[in-house]
């Protein structure tokens, strides 16, 4: 599919690449989740940035992209739902969330405002990356293929329009916002 | 020293008008982890032997080592967040967060051998989901992914789990 606007290509695309990560990292610093405690505290139900920071960022995005999609202006870019390989990295990620107290893009930025925990934390990411693909072989041989279900999104999973499910989308980001409302509010009393 | 934190809806606002930017001028997503699969393989050049690295199924995949899309928002990303905490002066070497120390005390020793076990794990994790907290939880939830919300789904039951057993003896404070 051709998009319209997606005029960025060779050096221009990787001069991209380096604008939209500057103004990435320069947001989640912003954001305040660069911060260990931050991230942390969101396991304890104790501060609910990143919360509020990753609803906001999937309902503004998901409407805005499926509007230039409805549009033919974007494409998705759809990772495959293969049920172990994502349920068992995801309870794996999440352990390692909790004890590095960073995650992935949140550890490098942390990096850069002189956190050197999160530089062992790279260090580990990179020898944590050399361990996957030397066991590569072996998980796309016994993990990758068990529960394939390819590039499923939850209107066909649900069998439901496209537009029940992002008003769904936005009407749970509501809902989580309220409650985290609520929760503060009532820490604060 | 000035408050640098903004209103987290504000930054998850505009962290969603650059993700609309991504996909529809660079064609892109946004994502951390495979930048940082083939900072990895680039790492493990001098340690494995070039044979070897070029030989592996995982990194033929993603050739590496060059500067792409993936990596080059990667060092994008460490500019940035540089650039915020510089302009507002709260760059500072250090290693303690309250938390940690709360459970199991000052030492830094302690802490840097825990987030680098953290960061092997978390990467592992990462590559073996094929995400991250951006790539799935941002990028793949945003686009109605199933794969995206199996993924926040179950990082945070499990991250609920582990910091209630890692950290669980300072909840009370």
């Amino acid at each position: 599919m051709l998009i319209p606007l997606a005029f960025l290509t060779g050096t221009e695309l990787l001069w991209s690449a380096v604008a939209f990560g500057l103004v990435f990292g320069f947001l989640l610093h912003r954001g305040g989740v660069t911060d260990f405690d931050v991230i942390v505290r969101l396991f304890q139900f104790r501060d609910f940035t990143v919360l509020k920071v990753m609803m906001t960022a999937i309902g503004v995005g998901g409407v805005g992209i499926a509007v230039l999609h409805g549009q033919d202006l974007a494409q998705y870019h759809i990772k495959a739902t293969n049920l172990l390989a994502v349920g068992l990295g995801a309870a794996i990620f999440g352990v390692g969330m909790v004890l590095y107290g960073y995650c992935p893009g949140t550890g490098i930025a942390a990096v850069a405002t002189g956190r050197l925990d999160a530089l062992a934390g790279l260090a580990g990411m990179i020898v944590g990356g050399i361990a996957y693909a030397l066991t590569f072989d072996w998980v796309a041989a016994n993990i990758l293929p068990v529960g394939a279900y390819g590039k499923l999104r939850l209107p066909e999973l649900l069998g439901l329009p496209e537009w029940v499910c992002y008003v769904g989308l936005v009407v749970m980001a509501a809902g989580i916002f309220a409650l985290v409302g609520k929760a503060e509010a009532k820490k604060q009393a | 020293m000035k408050n640098p934190r903004w209103n987290p809806y504000l930054v998850g606002a505009l962290i969603g008008l650059l993700s609309i930017l991504t996909f529809s001028l660079a064609n892109k997503p946004l994502g951390m982890s495979t930048g940082l699969a083939q900072a990895s393989g680039a790492c493990a050049l001098p340690i494995l032997g070039a044979d070897k690295v070029a030989a592996n199924t995982y990194w033929a995949k993603t050739a590496i080592p060059t500067w792409d899309y993936s990596t080059l928002f990667l060092v994008g990303t460490v500019l940035g967040a540089f650039l915020s905490a510089m302009l507002c002066g709260v760059f500072k070497f250090s290693a303690d967060s309250a938390v940690w120390t709360e459970s199991f005390g000052p030492s830094k020793t302690k802490r840097l051998i825990a987030a680098f076990l953290g960061g092997v794990i978390i990467l592992y994790g990462a590559r073996l989901a094929d995400g991250c907290t951006s790539g799935h939880g941002i990028s793949g939830c945003l686009q109605l992914a199933v794969s995206g919300w199996l993924f926040f789904i179950v990082m945070f039951a499990s991250g609920i789990l582990t910091a209630k057993l890692l950290y669980g003896r300072s909840r009370q404070a």
